[in-house]
Protein backbone atom coordinates (compact mmCIF):
# COMPACT_ATOMS: atom_id res chain seq x y z
CA UNK A 1 0.00 0.00 0.00
CA UNK A 2 1.05 3.43 -0.97
CA UNK A 3 -0.34 6.48 0.90
CA UNK A 4 -0.32 10.38 -0.97
CA UNK A 5 0.65 12.79 1.37
CA UNK A 6 1.04 16.71 1.60
CA UNK A 7 4.52 17.47 0.37
CA UNK A 8 6.40 20.13 2.13
CA UNK A 9 5.17 23.38 0.13
CA UNK A 10 7.90 25.89 1.19
CA UNK A 11 9.36 27.16 4.27
CA UNK A 12 6.84 28.32 6.75
CA UNK A 13 3.62 26.51 4.66
CA UNK A 14 2.66 24.30 7.35
CA UNK A 15 -0.67 23.41 6.21
CA UNK A 16 -3.21 23.51 3.38
CA UNK A 17 -6.98 23.25 2.39
CA UNK A 18 -7.95 20.34 0.53
CA UNK A 19 -10.02 22.30 -2.43
CA UNK A 20 -11.25 19.00 -5.33
CA UNK A 21 -10.63 15.41 -5.51
CA UNK A 22 -9.78 14.94 -9.59
CA UNK A 23 -10.61 11.55 -8.67
CA UNK A 24 -13.05 9.10 -6.66
CA UNK A 25 -12.05 6.03 -4.13
CA UNK A 26 -12.06 2.84 -6.74
CA UNK A 27 -10.43 5.04 -9.48
CA UNK A 28 -6.92 3.37 -11.00
CA UNK A 29 -4.46 6.15 -11.12
CA UNK A 30 -0.66 6.85 -12.82
CA UNK A 31 2.13 7.64 -10.19
CA UNK A 32 2.76 11.03 -11.69
CA UNK A 33 -1.45 11.97 -12.41
CA UNK A 34 -2.80 14.80 -10.64
CA UNK A 35 -5.11 13.62 -7.55
CA UNK A 36 -6.06 16.33 -5.46
CA UNK A 37 -5.82 20.40 -5.41
CA UNK A 38 -5.06 21.73 -2.22
CA UNK A 39 -4.68 25.67 -1.66
CA UNK A 40 -2.09 27.66 0.43
CA UNK A 41 -1.99 31.36 0.52
CA UNK A 42 -2.80 32.52 -2.67
CA UNK A 43 -1.92 28.92 -4.44
CA UNK A 44 -3.57 25.88 -6.08
CA UNK A 45 -1.31 23.17 -5.86
CA UNK A 46 -1.65 19.46 -7.53
CA UNK A 47 -0.61 16.49 -5.58
CA UNK A 48 0.33 13.74 -7.29
CA UNK A 49 -0.46 10.00 -7.02
CA UNK A 50 2.98 9.27 -6.34
CA UNK A 51 2.40 5.97 -6.97
CA UNK A 52 0.41 3.71 -9.63
CA UNK A 53 -2.75 1.90 -8.59
CA UNK A 54 -6.36 2.13 -6.83
CA UNK A 55 -7.16 4.56 -4.96
CA UNK A 56 -8.55 2.85 -1.85
CA UNK A 57 -9.22 5.50 0.48
CA UNK A 58 -9.68 8.98 0.48
CA UNK A 59 -9.36 10.54 4.01
CA UNK A 60 -9.78 14.07 3.93
CA UNK A 61 -13.09 15.75 2.79
CA UNK A 62 -12.80 19.29 0.57
CA UNK A 63 -12.78 22.02 2.81
CA UNK A 64 -10.73 19.97 5.32
CA UNK A 65 -7.04 21.60 6.47
CA UNK A 66 -4.08 19.22 6.19
CA UNK A 67 -0.90 19.72 7.57
CA UNK A 68 2.59 18.82 5.28
CA UNK A 69 3.13 15.03 5.54
CA UNK A 70 -0.29 13.95 6.55
CA UNK A 71 -1.54 11.52 4.69
CA UNK A 72 -4.49 12.23 2.19
CA UNK A 73 -5.18 8.77 0.46
CA UNK A 74 -4.38 5.34 0.19
CA UNK A 75 -3.12 3.51 -2.97
CA UNK A 76 -2.99 -0.18 -3.42
CA UNK B 1 17.80 22.40 -30.81
CA UNK B 2 18.51 23.38 -26.98
CA UNK B 3 19.67 20.85 -24.32
CA UNK B 4 16.80 20.45 -21.45
CA UNK B 5 19.51 22.34 -19.15
CA UNK B 6 19.56 25.12 -21.22
CA UNK B 7 15.70 25.54 -21.20
CA UNK B 8 16.11 25.63 -17.79
CA UNK B 9 17.27 29.23 -17.59
CA UNK B 10 15.55 30.52 -20.64
CA UNK B 11 12.26 31.87 -20.75
CA UNK B 12 10.54 33.02 -23.85
CA UNK B 13 7.91 36.17 -23.66
CA UNK B 14 4.79 35.68 -25.45
CA UNK B 15 2.54 38.85 -25.86
CA UNK B 16 -0.88 37.76 -26.85
CA UNK B 17 -2.11 41.22 -27.02
CA UNK B 18 -6.26 41.74 -26.07
CA UNK B 19 -7.45 37.47 -25.20
CA UNK B 20 -10.39 36.21 -24.02
CA UNK B 21 -9.86 34.73 -20.79
CA UNK B 22 -10.77 31.27 -21.68
CA UNK B 23 -8.60 31.34 -24.68
CA UNK B 24 -5.42 32.71 -22.75
CA UNK B 25 -6.15 29.61 -20.16
CA UNK B 26 -5.86 27.01 -23.21
CA UNK B 27 -2.56 28.72 -24.04
CA UNK B 28 -1.57 28.33 -20.37
CA UNK B 29 -2.55 24.60 -20.44
CA UNK B 30 -0.42 23.87 -23.53
CA UNK B 31 2.55 25.87 -22.12
CA UNK B 32 2.66 23.62 -18.79
CA UNK B 33 2.80 20.70 -21.09
CA UNK B 34 5.54 21.84 -22.94
CA UNK B 35 7.16 23.09 -19.82
CA UNK B 36 6.43 19.66 -18.41
CA UNK B 37 8.48 17.73 -21.40
CA UNK B 38 11.14 19.53 -21.09
CA UNK B 39 10.33 22.94 -23.34
CA UNK B 40 11.61 26.71 -22.34
CA UNK B 41 9.46 28.35 -19.62
CA UNK B 42 7.42 31.01 -21.09
CA UNK B 43 6.38 34.53 -19.60
CA UNK B 44 2.83 35.26 -21.17
CA UNK B 45 1.17 39.01 -21.34
CA UNK B 46 -2.31 39.79 -22.03
CA UNK B 47 -4.64 41.90 -21.42
CA UNK B 48 -8.73 40.22 -20.91
CA UNK B 49 -12.05 41.53 -21.77
CA UNK B 50 -13.70 42.39 -18.71
CA UNK B 51 -14.19 39.17 -17.13
CA UNK B 52 -14.46 37.95 -12.92
CA UNK B 53 -12.41 34.85 -11.86
CA UNK B 54 -13.09 33.12 -8.80
CA UNK B 55 -10.41 31.64 -7.24
CA UNK B 56 -10.41 28.28 -5.68
CA UNK B 57 -12.54 28.33 -1.62
CA UNK B 58 -13.82 31.57 -3.72
CA UNK B 59 -16.78 32.96 -1.36
CA UNK B 60 -19.33 34.25 -3.71
CA UNK B 61 -20.62 37.00 -1.20
CA UNK B 62 -17.76 38.78 -2.50
CA UNK B 63 -19.29 38.95 -5.99
CA UNK B 64 -21.17 42.22 -5.13
CA UNK B 65 -23.74 43.38 -7.68
CA UNK B 66 -24.67 40.41 -9.72
CA UNK B 67 -27.34 41.92 -11.73
CA UNK B 68 -24.75 44.15 -12.73
CA UNK B 69 -21.97 42.41 -13.80
CA UNK B 70 -24.90 40.38 -16.33
CA UNK B 71 -26.42 43.27 -17.47
CA UNK B 72 -22.69 44.43 -18.78
CA UNK B 73 -22.22 40.52 -20.18
CA UNK B 74 -19.24 40.32 -17.61
CA UNK B 75 -18.81 36.77 -17.27
CA UNK B 76 -18.17 35.14 -13.71
CA UNK B 77 -15.31 32.22 -14.46
CA UNK B 78 -15.09 29.68 -11.59
CA UNK B 79 -10.70 28.55 -12.01
CA UNK B 80 -8.16 26.43 -10.71
CA UNK B 81 -5.83 29.29 -8.59
CA UNK B 82 -5.31 30.40 -5.81
CA UNK B 83 -7.08 33.84 -4.22
CA UNK B 84 -10.23 34.53 -4.04
CA UNK B 85 -12.74 36.81 -6.46
CA UNK B 86 -10.93 39.11 -9.18
CA UNK B 87 -11.39 41.26 -11.57
CA UNK B 88 -9.32 41.30 -15.80
CA UNK B 89 -10.67 44.03 -17.93
CA UNK B 90 -8.76 46.09 -20.65
CA UNK B 91 -5.81 47.91 -19.17
CA UNK B 92 -4.97 45.20 -16.44
CA UNK B 93 -1.57 44.00 -17.62
CA UNK B 94 -1.91 39.83 -16.78
CA UNK B 95 1.15 38.19 -16.30
CA UNK B 96 0.94 34.22 -16.70
CA UNK B 97 5.02 33.00 -15.74
CA UNK B 98 4.71 29.00 -16.65
CA UNK B 99 8.19 28.41 -14.78
CA UNK B 100 9.77 24.90 -13.89
CA UNK B 101 10.35 25.56 -10.12
CA UNK B 102 11.72 22.14 -9.30
CA UNK B 103 14.50 21.69 -12.15
CA UNK B 104 16.46 18.80 -12.15
CA UNK B 105 17.25 18.52 -8.31
CA UNK B 106 18.51 15.51 -6.14
CA UNK B 107 15.98 13.53 -4.28
CA UNK B 108 14.60 14.80 -1.43
CA UNK B 109 15.99 19.12 -1.99
CA UNK B 110 13.59 21.88 -2.28
CA UNK B 111 15.25 24.02 -3.82
CA UNK B 112 13.03 26.53 -5.47
CA UNK B 113 10.29 24.25 -5.05
CA UNK B 114 8.93 27.06 -2.33
CA UNK B 115 5.53 28.60 -3.35
CA UNK B 116 6.00 31.54 -0.82
CA UNK B 117 9.48 32.12 -2.12
CA UNK B 118 7.84 32.53 -5.43
CA UNK B 119 5.20 34.58 -4.71
CA UNK B 120 7.15 37.28 -2.75
CA UNK B 121 9.51 37.10 -5.91
CA UNK B 122 6.34 37.86 -8.43
CA UNK B 123 5.25 40.56 -5.88
CA UNK B 124 9.39 42.04 -5.86
CA UNK B 125 8.91 41.67 -9.72
CA UNK B 126 5.57 44.33 -9.12
CA UNK B 127 7.43 46.49 -6.97
CA UNK B 128 10.63 46.52 -9.30
CA UNK B 129 8.02 47.56 -12.08
CA UNK B 130 6.29 49.92 -9.94
CA UNK B 131 9.48 51.71 -8.90
CA UNK B 132 10.77 52.62 -12.37
CA UNK B 133 7.29 53.96 -13.05
CA UNK B 134 8.28 56.09 -9.57
CA UNK B 135 5.71 54.70 -7.77
CA UNK B 136 6.49 53.47 -4.09
CA UNK B 137 4.90 50.31 -3.29
CA UNK B 138 5.34 47.25 -0.91
CA UNK B 139 3.23 44.43 0.29
CA UNK B 140 1.53 44.10 3.48
CA UNK B 141 2.19 41.24 5.78
CA UNK B 142 -0.50 37.99 5.54
CA UNK B 143 -2.13 39.74 2.73
CA UNK B 144 -0.88 38.56 -1.00
CA UNK B 145 -0.41 41.02 -3.71
CA UNK B 146 1.36 44.53 -4.25
CA UNK B 147 -0.37 47.56 -2.47
CA UNK B 148 0.52 51.26 -2.01
CA UNK B 149 -0.20 53.90 0.32
CA UNK B 150 -3.16 56.18 0.31
CA UNK B 151 -0.99 58.75 0.68
CA UNK B 152 1.79 57.72 -1.31
CA UNK B 153 3.52 61.43 -2.13
CA UNK B 154 2.75 60.24 -5.94
CA UNK B 155 -0.67 59.95 -5.58
CA UNK B 156 -0.95 63.61 -3.70
CA UNK B 157 0.84 64.80 -7.01
CA UNK B 158 -1.67 63.22 -9.02
CA UNK B 159 -5.02 64.54 -6.70
CA UNK B 160 -4.03 67.98 -8.34
CA UNK B 161 -4.11 66.76 -11.56
CA UNK B 162 -8.09 68.20 -12.48
CA UNK B 163 -10.55 65.30 -12.62
CA UNK B 164 -9.03 63.08 -10.09
CA UNK B 165 -8.98 65.15 -6.52
CA UNK B 166 -12.65 63.68 -6.13
CA UNK B 167 -11.77 59.82 -7.01
CA UNK B 168 -8.32 60.36 -4.87
CA UNK B 169 -10.12 61.74 -1.67
CA UNK B 170 -12.71 59.14 -1.92
CA UNK B 171 -10.21 56.40 -1.77
CA UNK B 172 -7.82 58.09 0.63
CA UNK B 173 -10.98 57.65 3.37
CA UNK B 174 -11.46 53.49 2.87
CA UNK B 175 -7.97 53.15 4.43
CA UNK B 176 -4.77 53.72 4.18
CA UNK B 177 -3.81 51.20 1.55
CA UNK B 178 -4.76 50.59 -1.74
CA UNK B 179 -3.96 48.02 -4.61
CA UNK B 180 -2.45 47.94 -7.29
CA UNK B 181 -1.97 44.46 -8.41
CA UNK B 182 -3.42 40.72 -7.25
CA UNK B 183 -1.54 37.48 -7.21
CA UNK B 184 -2.74 34.18 -7.51
CA UNK B 185 -1.42 30.70 -8.92
CA UNK B 186 -1.80 27.16 -9.68
CA UNK B 187 1.15 24.85 -9.82
CA UNK B 188 1.64 20.97 -11.68
CA UNK B 189 4.54 19.12 -10.50
CA UNK B 190 6.25 22.53 -9.70
CA UNK B 191 5.73 24.15 -13.08
CA UNK B 192 3.67 27.45 -12.44
CA UNK B 193 0.75 28.78 -13.94
CA UNK B 194 -1.75 31.90 -13.36
CA UNK B 195 0.28 34.97 -12.06
CA UNK B 196 -0.88 38.28 -11.60
CA UNK B 197 -2.98 41.49 -12.76
CA UNK B 198 -1.87 44.61 -12.33
CA UNK B 199 -3.73 47.63 -13.27
CA UNK B 200 -2.16 49.84 -15.53
CA UNK B 201 -4.71 52.16 -17.49
CA UNK B 202 -7.40 49.51 -16.18
CA UNK B 203 -11.50 51.04 -15.50
CA UNK B 204 -11.45 51.20 -11.63
CA UNK B 205 -15.01 51.23 -11.44
CA UNK B 206 -15.29 47.97 -12.75
CA UNK B 207 -14.14 47.27 -9.19
CA UNK B 208 -16.89 47.79 -7.27
CA UNK B 209 -18.88 45.04 -8.75
CA UNK B 210 -17.04 42.92 -6.40
CA UNK B 211 -14.83 42.64 -3.47
CA UNK B 212 -11.45 41.80 -4.72
CA UNK B 213 -9.69 38.99 -3.11
CA UNK B 214 -12.41 39.48 0.27
CA UNK B 215 -10.67 42.51 1.11
CA UNK B 216 -11.71 45.80 2.36
CA UNK B 217 -9.70 47.45 -0.04
CA UNK B 218 -9.46 49.92 -3.03
CA UNK B 219 -8.00 49.73 -6.38
CA UNK B 220 -6.04 51.35 -7.79
CA UNK B 221 -4.18 52.02 -11.35
CA UNK B 222 -0.39 53.57 -12.58
CA UNK B 223 -2.74 55.59 -14.88
CA UNK B 224 -4.53 56.50 -11.59
CA UNK B 225 -1.38 57.59 -9.23
CA UNK B 226 0.55 59.41 -12.71
CA UNK B 227 -2.86 61.37 -13.42
CA UNK B 228 -2.37 59.95 -17.11
CA UNK B 229 -2.68 56.88 -19.31
CA UNK B 230 0.51 55.05 -19.30
CA UNK B 231 1.82 53.35 -22.55
CA UNK B 232 1.13 49.20 -21.92
CA UNK B 233 3.89 48.23 -24.46
CA UNK B 234 6.43 50.36 -22.43
CA UNK B 235 5.35 48.76 -19.21
CA UNK B 236 5.63 45.15 -20.35
CA UNK B 237 9.32 45.60 -21.59
CA UNK B 238 9.68 47.51 -18.22
CA UNK B 239 7.93 43.93 -16.50
CA UNK B 240 10.26 41.73 -18.38
CA UNK B 241 13.34 43.57 -17.53
CA UNK B 242 12.37 43.22 -13.60
CA UNK B 243 11.59 39.52 -14.18
CA UNK B 244 14.88 39.07 -15.62
CA UNK B 245 16.64 41.03 -12.29
CA UNK B 246 14.62 39.28 -10.13
CA UNK B 247 14.44 35.29 -11.65
CA UNK B 248 17.77 35.92 -13.72
CA UNK B 249 16.59 33.84 -16.54
CA UNK B 250 17.50 34.78 -20.14
CA UNK B 251 13.82 35.94 -21.99
CA UNK B 252 13.84 35.70 -25.82
CA UNK B 253 10.74 37.19 -27.63
CA UNK B 254 8.74 34.72 -29.42
CA UNK B 255 8.44 34.97 -32.86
Amino acid sequence: MNFVTLPELGEGIEKATVACWHYKVGDRVQDDDDVVEVVTDKAVFNVVAGASGTLREILVRDGQEVRVGEVLAEIV
Amino acid sequence: MLSNIEHQSVCEVRDLGLVDYDAAHGIQKECVARVLAGGAQVLLLCEHPAVITLGRLAQEVNILNLEAISRQGIRVVPIDRGGDVTLHAPGQLVVYPILNLAPCLPAGRQGNRDLRLYMHKLEQVTIALLKSFGIVASRISEKTGVFVRADNPSIRRATSTAGLTQDSAQESKCGTWLKIASLGIGVRKWVTFHGLGINVNTDLKLFDLIKPCGLDVRMTSIARIKGNPVDMSRVKQQLVECFKKEFGYEFRYAT
